[in-house]
This record gives C-alpha cells, structure tokens and sequence, in this order.
C-alpha cells in the first residue's frame, strides 16, 4: 500500500521525503562535497568537469549549471544540501530562496521585511 | 544530584550568525534581532549553567545522506565549528561532557528511546548561533555542551509526541546523574519558515505566537499536533519546531516564563525565544 503523502497538495513546496532523498542521492552527496575548500576550487575552475565526476543524470547537471534551484529540488536536491552550492558562490539563503519565488531580490527582500509572504491562499 | 533548571528555545537562522560574525549586530537591520537577547545574556549570565543539553538539527554538515539518525546525542569530548561552504564560523570550539552524555545515553536506551551515539562530528549553525545569541561574543564558552541532533531534513522528522516524551526521559537521566550540575536544556530551530520553492518566505505570525502561548502553558496539547500542520501552516523548514518539544518535555508542567521574544524577518525566517525556569513545587 502506497503511504499516505497529506503534503503532497502544497502549493510551490516539495517536502523531501525517502522517495526524493533516493532520486536525488547524488546531486545532494555532490552538493555536500563543496564543504571542502579544495573542492570548490577545484568545481569553481571547471564546474562541468567537476559535476561529471558525479553519476548524476543529465538534467540534474543542467540544472546545477543554471543554478535553477526549482528544477534541483524537482530532481530530488534539498536546500540544506544545496545551500552549499550558493555558499560556494558566495550567495546567502535569502538571494538563493528569492531566485526559487521568480520574484527579484529586492522583492523578495521587501515582503520579507513587510511580515512574509501571507499563509492565505498559500495553504 | 545534576538538575534540569531552566529551559531556551530560540531560532538558529544562519544569517543571524553572518551578522554576529561580520559585525553587523548594530545595523538597522539587525538591531532588533540582537536586542531580544540582550535580557537573556544578563540572566544566563547570573544562572551560570555547568552543562547546556543543546537540541538543534544538522543541515547536511555532518550528516550527509550516508546516514541520517533520528536523534543523536554527542558523547565526545569536543567539537568543531562546521564549514558550511563559506568556511567554519570564527567561534570557540564546542567542548562536551562524555560522562554526563554517556550516563545520559545509557539511561534513555534503557527507556525504550534508541539514541544514535556520536563521538565525533562537526557542529554548524543550528548548534552555534545560539550559543553566540546566548553567551555572546567570547574565547571560550562558559560551560560543557551536549549536542542533541535531531532529523528533520528528512522527512518524516519524529513526531511531535516523540519529542516531548524524549524530553521527560532526559530528565529522569539528568536527575539519576550524581555529580551536583546545573544543566539547562535549549530547544532550537523555528520558528515559521520555508526555505524552498515558490512559496518560500512564508511566514505564520499567527500560528507562532500561538504556538508560544501554547508551549509554556499547554505543551500537553500542543504535542499531539501533526506533522502535516506545521508544514502546512509554518513552512516546509517550520517543521523543525518539533524540536522545541524535547526541551519542554524535560521541565516542569508549570514553569516560570522569564522572557518572551518574537520578531519578523531574519532573512527568511520568523525569530522567537523563550526563557522559561522550573519552579520549585
């Protein structure tokens, strides 16, 4: 019997559970290696090289090189794990979560500072 | 006898370590962050804990998918400061208590709650920046720590009854242990947030102050809600409130609340704390 998922239906949220933490093994096991300094030398000078050292699918490779963080997560990727992916680049949870909303940092910034984006209608 | 004296929960938000380390306390934007700690460092300052048992979850610093335990409780001697891929926060290492860790791990196996025992691991900012927001800027801190990590990147976190039962069973242990210690017990994480997707940035100031209402005076309750109304009504990382429970477990019924703080934003996250004493019955 398929288990219960009551969190499927939540609008823009992908909760990161055993079926997408075995689709997104490796993309995460990557994401973690870049808590090396040496590693992210080594992925900042050439990041396709680095990624293909990874057995990762094609799709998930793209979407690290477009640092399309949505797309990650779709492919099984969880933020803490990306989280060090836009460390690497230098960029804090708040640009990198503005990026996933497809509003621009300044937005972002503002409805934060103006209480957060409202539970209603977002349930 | 070692006794459970006082209890904190407060938000481990990364950014807030940023600003602490970069100097930032004081800009605008800050200021009211810090200055909701500013009673709570005068107070832990004259309560001077031997021991603080620090509940908080590790984000992929030192469990990486290899193995993901549920709770883990840390029985070495010391631990580093995580690089979390910006390199490791410039504060003090972490220095345990193994003997009251051990002692504390043998009495809730025996309690029917199946601990993982870590003895080596690095800690990030879920277990620093409360340290940093408690005892401020310092060369050492002032007292033994024990590292309680929780799963809640993983889902399903345990529940929120599992937690505050696990808390009553770290009090009995605390309290079997025969050293006279003063130990105190944070809760960590929190409070409405959500990190990823479309929807990040939400925030539930709603749910959040009825969750502190709650927590001090009816933590019965309060620990029978489902996973499914944290996620849904406090953000998919909101979730990591269920980590508060294991410290309201380990107090009294009826405690003394000494603080209340609430504050929105902290980057992307909702901040509360809370400074809460056993009393004496």
């Amino acid at each position: 019997m398929a288990i219960d998922k009551p969190y499927a239906d939540i609008p823009g949220t992908t909760i990161f559970d055993a079926d997408m933490a075995r689709i997104g093994f490796h993309i995460n096991q990557f994401a973690l290696s870049l808590m090396k300094a040496e590693n992210r030398e080594r992925f900042k000078a050439d990041e396709r090289a680095y990624l293909d050292e990874w057995p990762m699918s094609e799709e998930q490779k793209q979407a690290v090189l477009d640092r399309d963080y949505n797309r990650m997560m779709s492919l099984g990727g969880n933020v803490y794990f990306l989280a060090k992916i836009f460390s690497t680049d230098g960029l804090s949870f708040q640009v990198a979560a503005a990026s996933m909303t497809g509003m621009t940092q300044e937005e972002y910034a503002q409805m934060m500072l103006d209480g957060g984006r409202s539970p209603e209608g977002n349930r | 006898m070692a006794k459970i004296t006082a209890g904190v929960t407060t938000s481990h938000v990364p950014a807030i370590g940023a600003a602490f380390d970069n100097g930032k306390t004081g800009e605008e934007y800050w200021k009211p962050v810090f200055a909701g700690y500013d009673y709570s460092k005068e107070w832990i300052a004259e309560q001077k804990p031997d021991v603080v048992i620090l509940v908080y979850n590790d984000h992929a610093s030192a469990f990486s998918l290899d193995l993901i335990p549920t709770f883990a409780l840390g029985c070495g001697e010391k631990y580093k400061p995580a690089d979390e891929g910006w390199g490791p926060r410039p504060v003090p290492d972490v220095i345990g208590h193994p003997e009251l860790a051990s002692h504390i791990a043998q009495s809730v196996i025996q309690d029917d709650f199946d601990l993982t025992i870590v003895n080596t691991m690095d800690v990030d900012h879920g277990l620093t920046v409360p340290l940093s927001l408690m005892f401020g800027k310092t060369d050492a801190w002032p007292c033994k720590v024990i590292p309680l990590a929780v799963n809640v990147v993983l889902y399903p976190p345990p529940s929120g009854q599992r937690c505050y039962n696990l808390g009553k069973s770290l009090r009995k242990a605390v309290e079997s242990f025969d050293d006279d210690l003063n130990v105190q017990i944070w809760g960590t994480g929190g409070m409405s947030h959500q990190l990823q997707g479309p929807r990040a940035g939400l925030i539930n100031q709603e749910f959040d102050n009825n969750f502190l209402d709650k927590f001090v005076d009816d933590a019965e309750t309060l620990a029978k809600v489902p996973h499914i109304n944290y996620v849904r009504e406090a953000g998919s990382e909101g979730i990591e409130l269920v980590m508060w429970l294991i410290m309201r477990g380990a107090l009294n019924d009826k405690v003394l609340q000494k603080h209340r703080f609430y504050h929105v934003p902290a980057s992307n996250t909702a901040v509360g704390h809370l400074i809460l004493e056993n009393v004496d019955n």
